[in-house]
C-alpha cells in the first residue's frame, strides 16, 4: 500500500488540531503551522498526481480490513488531479489571508485545514457512507468560514446553505439507506457490483436512489434548481475563504461524475437516470448564469455567478457521458476553479480601494494601481468568458468538439451565448471600474504585494493551463477514458491484495 | 409492523416538511430536526426488521444486521452537531438582521 495516499487526510487533521491546541497563544504559530500543512499537501498531491498518472488505481485500505468490509481510499487520474488543484488553490487562498484577513473571525487557521480535509477526503474516498461523512465535515467547516468576519449579509447567506445543506445531507442518507436496504454493502465499487446484477423488482427504488443522489448532488453542485444559494454565499464570504469556496461546488460535480460512472454506470438497471437529465440541467443552469452575470450589480455577485455558469458548462461535458465530453470538463476544471478564485481575491483588492463604494459597479473613487488591477481583471476577464488566447477558450473548444454542431445544436447555442454574456457583463463591470472613475487621478498608493501576488498568481495559472494545454488535456482524456471503464476500478478495489 | 414503521417516518417528514416551509426560523429548526429524526429511524430500518435475532455473524438463525446501527450512531452524533450549529445561527441572525424571518425580512419587533 502507498502510505502516502493518507497523507492528504492526515496533514489537514493534525494541523487543525495542532492549531486549536494553538489558541491563545498569538496567530504567529497558528499561521506557521496551516502554511506548513498547506506547502506539504502541495507536496504530496504532486507526488500523488505523479503516481496517478501511470494509470495504476491505488487502493489503501483503513484499517487494513479487505475491500466490501472496511472503508478504502481510492486514488484514479481523477482523484489526482482534483487534489493537486485543490492543494495548489489551498496555498494561493492561505498566503493571502496571512495579510491580516484571517484576524478578521476566530479560529480561522482551524477551520481552514479541517475545510481542506474534508475536501481531500471526499475526493479519495470511495466508501459511499464515508463520502457522506467527508461531505458533512467540509460543511460544517465552510458553515464557520462562510461567517468569517461576520455581518449581516452573512448570516443572512449562511442561514439559507445550512438549512439548504441539512436538508441534502437527509436526503443524502435516505439515498444511502436505500441503496443499503437493496445491495447490503456501501463500498462504491461492490455497490456497482451489486446494482448491475440486481433484479428488475429492484430497478424502480435503485433509479429513486440515483435522483436522489442527483439532488443531492445537484444541491452541492449549484445545479440549476438548487443554486439559488451560492451568489449570495460566495458573493458575501470574505475573499480568502470565497476564493477557497471555489473548489467546493466542484466537489458536487466531482459525486455526480463519480456516481453516474461508476455506481449507475453504463450496464446496469438504473444506468442513464442521471445522463438522461443532466444535460438538460446543465444547459439550463447555463442559462442561469450567465443571465445572472449580465444583471450582477456588485463585482463579488458577478463572479459568484460565473461559477454557476462553470458548474453549467462543466456538468454539460460530464453529461454527454463519453471520453471527449468528460474529458473537455476535466481540463476546464481547474481553469475554471483557479480563475474565479483569482478573481474573487481581485475584486476583494478592487473593494478595498473604492471605500464606500465597495465593489459596486458604478462611477466612483478610481483605484490606487488602475494598471496593476485593470491588467489582472483584463487577464481574468479574458480567461473567465474563453476568449483566445486563454486557458478558458482551449477549454471550451473542446467541449464544443466533442459533440458535432448537429447533435449539439443547444450545447453550442448556450455555450457560446453564454461566452458572449459574460463577455458583455464583463467588459461592463471593467469600464466602470477602471474608466468610469469620477474623482481626481488615481493614488500612487504602494503595491501590496502580499495580497496582489496570490491573486496575481491564480490568474496566471491561466496562462500556464494554456502552455501545457497538450500534457494536461492529454491527463484529461485519461482520466475521462478510465472513469469509463469501471470494471477497472471495480478489480482494483475489491482485489486489492493483503498488505504484508 | 413494516407499516407501523413506514407510517412513523411518513408522519415525521411530513410534519418536519411542513415545519421546514415556515417563515420563522425557530419552526425551521424544529423541522430540521424532525426530519433527522425521521432520517435516523429510515436508516435504522434499513437493516430489516427482526425481533429478538442476535446482531452475529455465522450463526445458523437469521441475524440482526449491526451495520445499520453503526450508521445511525453516526447519522445522529452528525445530526445532533449540525442541529446545535443552525440554531446558534439562528439566534445570530435574530440578533444580526433584528428578527427571525428566514430571509431577515420580516417586520421589525
Amino acid at each position: 500500500m502507498n502510505h502516502w495516499m493518507v497523507a492528504p487526510l492526515l496533514l489537514p487533521l493534525a494541523a487543525g488540531m495542532v492549531n486549536l491546541l494553538l489558541t491563545g497563544r498569538g496567530i504567529g504559530p497558528q499561521r506557521l503551522v496551516s502554511l506548513a500543512c498547506t506547502v506539504a499537501l502541495l507536496a504530496v498531491s504532486v507526488v500523488l498526481l505523479g503516481s496517478a498518472d501511470s494509470g495504476a488505481l491505488s487502493v489503501y485500505r483503513l484499517g487494513n480490513w479487505a475491500a466490501p468490509f472496511g472503508i478504502v481510499l481510492v486514488l484514479d487520474r481523477l482523484s489526482g488531479m482534483l487534489l493537486a488543484t485543490t492543494g495548489v488553490l489551498a496555498l494561493l487562498a492561505l498566503l493571502y489571508a496571512l495579510n491580516g484577513d484571517d484576524r478578521r473571525g476566530h479560529n480561522f487557521h482551524v477551520l481552514f485545514p479541517l475545510q481542506l480535509l474534508g475536501i481531500n477526503g471526499a475526493f479519495l474516498t470511495g466508501d459511499l457512507f464515508n463520502l457522506f461523512v467527508f461531505f458533512e465535515i467540509l460543511l460544517i467547516a465552510s458553515y464557520c468560514l462562510a461567517l468569517h468576519g461576520g455581518g449581516a449579509a452573512r448570516v443572512r447567506a449562511s442561514l439559507h446553505y445550512v438549512v439548504l445543506n441539512l436538508i441534502g445531507s437527509a436526503f443524502f442518507l435516505l439515498a444511502v439507506g436505500t441503496l443499503y436496504g437493496l445491495t447490503g454493502t456501501l463500498n462504491m465499487a461492490d455497490l456497482a457490483v451489486k446494482v448491475a446484477a440486481s433484479g428488475p423488482d429492484q430497478t424502480a427504488l435503485l433509479r429513486v436512489c440515483a435522483l436522489l443522489l442527483l439532488v443531492v448532488f445537484g444541491l452541492k453542485a449549484a445545479l440549476l434548481p438548487l443554486h439559488l444559494w451560492l451568489p449570495a454565499l460566495y458573493g458575501s464570504a470574505t475573499a480568502p475563504v470565497a476564493a477557497l469556496f471555489a473548489i467546493l461546488s466542484k466537489v458536487g460535480i466531482y459525486a455526480l461524475l463519480r456516481t453516474s460512472t461508476l455506481i449507475f454506470n453504463g450496464s446496469g438497471p438504473a444506468a442513464g437516470m442521471i445522463a438522461s437529465v443532466l444535460p438538460v440541467l446543465a444547459l439550463l443552469t447555463l442559462v442561469a448564469g450567465s443571465l445572472g452575470v449580465f444583471g450582477a450589480q456588485r463585482l463579488r455577485a458577478l463572479i459568484a455567478f460565473l461559477v454557476v455558469v462553470s458548474a453549467g458548462t462543466l456538468l454539460a461535458g460530464i453529461g454527454q457521458a463519453n471520453v471527449k465530453g468528460i474529458g473537455a470538463a476535466l481540463y476546464y476544471l481547474p481553469h475554471t476553479t483557479w480563475v474565479t478564485a483569482g478573481l474573487f481575491l481581485l475584486a476583494d483588492l478592487i473593494a478595498r480601494q473604492r471605500g464606500d463604494q465597495d465593489d459596486t459597479l458604478t462611477r466612483g473613487p478610481a483605484v490606487a494601481q488602475p494598471t496593476w488591477l485593470g491588467s489582472l481583471f483584463f487577464l481574468g476577464a479574458v480567461a473567465a468568458a474563453g476568449l483566445p488566447p486563454l486557458s478558458g477558450f482551449i477549454g471550451k473548444l473542446l467541449l464544443l468538439q466533442s459533440v458535432a454542431p448537429r447533435d449539439g445544436l443547444w450545447l453550442w447555442s448556450e455555450v457560446l451565448l453564454s461566452g458572449l454574456l459574460a463577455l458583455v457583463a464583463l467588459s461592463r463591470a471593467g469600464s466602470r471600474l477602471f474608466w468610469g472613475s469620477q474623482s481626481q487621478r488615481p493614488g500612487q498608493g504602494a503595491v501590496h504585494w502580499g495580497r496582489l501576488g496570490p491573486a496575481a498568481l491564480l490568474l496566471a495559472l491561466s496562462v500556464a493551463l494554456t502552455v501545457g494545454a497538450a500534457p494536461v488535456s492529454r491527463y484529461a482524456e485519461d482520466a475521462a477514458g478510465q472513469l469509463l471503464r469501471p470494471a477497472h476500478y471495480i478489480a482494483a478495489v475489491l482485489a486489492a491484495e493483503e498488505a504484508p | 409492523m413494516e407499516a407501523l414503521a413506514a407510517l412513523t417516518v411518513a408522519v415525521l417528514v411530513a410534519c418536519g416538511v411542513y415545519l421546514l416551509l415556515r417563515a420563522r426560523t425557530f419552526s425551521v429548526v424544529v423541522g430540521l430536526s424532525l426530519l433527522s429524526y425521521a432520517v435516523n429511524l429510515f436508516l435504522f430500518f434499513s437493516g430489516r426488521l427482526l425481533g429478538g435475532a442476535p446482531p452475529l455473524a455465522g450463526a445458523a438463525t437469521a441475524t440482526a444486521d449491526p451495520l445499520p446501527q453503526a450508521l445511525v450512531l453516526t447519522a445522529i452524533v452528525i445530526g445532533f452537531g449540525m442541529t446545535a450549529f443552525v440554531l446558534i445561527l439562528a439566534l445570530r441572525a435574530r440578533g444580526e438582521l433584528g428578527n427571525d424571518h428566514v430571509d431577515g425580512k420580516g417586520e421589525k419587533r
